[in-house]
């Protein structure tokens, strides 16, 4: 048996959380995080919350390809080509 | 004394060829057969090719190279610099990493060596607590708990311009924070890529995106949940 270690306390879980999602904490150091999560309905909002933040910032991809810009790298391409040959 | 030096000799081989599967595989694993006929056509010198990759990949080089300069100019000017430095060194493409690697890495590499980079960075180490340590009591509970706005964010996103306001938070991102965390969150990079591409250590990585992150919760808390 492992020794049981002091239950976290909310402000080590923020500080654990982007590990959490990440899936990269020691599998002691999820569960102690689950426990403390599954009594804590302020941590858990902060876990969806990051969850969120994650998801929105996903979001702000966009491909902004206009064809000014396109024309121009066409443009570059043929004159490396020209210099190339 | 000739069997083992003989054997030693055949062990040596089986291990070479062992190790260049594996090699070619990893190889494979990392370039998708559609990339590796994208590169075969673009060492012939195929327009259309280029112009490929030109659709899959300017985007997000343009949103990394914003996060080494400020002025759009500048950093036009660094993709631009690095689409010159791909057809140039396509030909030495070995396909050890995937084609969006190879020219982020390209582009980190000529964005530091132009030296535009405003001084700004904060030391790793030095970015404070993911939330304020004045929301917690001396025991470490929340005091000030999260408030709620999940729900309300999704709408605001569909609904508003929420996205500039997100965006205005990640541009405020100490430097390296704001690196790890665009390639991580808004183009999907690998944290694997990500060291790559910044040449950091898997640690760093880690700690960077964790700082941007809790960051960015704070501002659109700020933003959504009046506090």
């Amino acid at each position: 048996m492992l020794l049981s270690r002091a239950e976290l306390v909310c402000q080590e879980v923020v500080e654990l959380i982007s590990d959490y999602i990440e899936g990269t904490l020691p599998r002691s150091q999820r569960r102690r995080l689950e426990t403390h999560l599954s009594g804590c309905e302020h941590c858990s909002e902060y876990l969806e919350q990051m969850r969120a933040t994650i998801r929105l910032t996903g979001r702000l991809r966009t491909s902004d390809l206009t064809p000014a810009m396109r024309d121009e790298l066409v443009e570059l391409y043929r004159r490396w080509r020209a210099e190339a040959d | 004394m000739s069997i083992p030096a003989q054997l030693t000799h055949h062990l040596a081989t089986a291990l070479n060829v062992l190790l260049a599967s594996l090699a070619v595989l990893g190889g494979r694993a990392r370039l998708g057969a559609d990339e590796a006929e994208l590169v075969r056509r673009l060492k012939r010198g195929d327009e259309e090719a280029f112009m490929v990759l030109v659709e899959h990949h300017q985007a997000t080089m343009k949103r990394l190279a914003r996060t080494f300069v400020r002025s759009p100019e500048l950093a036009e000017e660094v993709v631009q610099d690095t689409w010159l430095g791909a057809l140039r060194g396509i030909e030495q493409f070995a396909g050890r990493s995937s084609l969006r690697t190879w020219l982020l890495t390209i582009l980190v590499n000529r964005a530091r060596s132009s030296g535009v980079r405003e001084q700004r960075s904060v030391a790793i180490g030095d970015a404070g607590p993911a939330v304020d340590a004045g929301r917690f009591d001396a025991g470490g509970a929340w005091m000030s708990p999260p408030r709620h706005w999940v729900e309300e964010s999704e709408e605001r996103l569909l609904a508003e311009s929420l996205a500039p306001r997100i965006w205005a938070a990640v541009e405020e991102l100490p430097d390296r924070q704001r690196e790890v965390l665009v390639l991580r969150d808004v183009d999907g990079l690998t944290s694997d890529e990500v060291c790559t591409v910044l040449d950091i250590s898997e640690g760093n990585q880690r700690v960077l995106l964790h700082r941007g992150r809790s960051g960015l919760r704070s501002a659109l808390e700020a933003e959504l949940g009046g506090v």
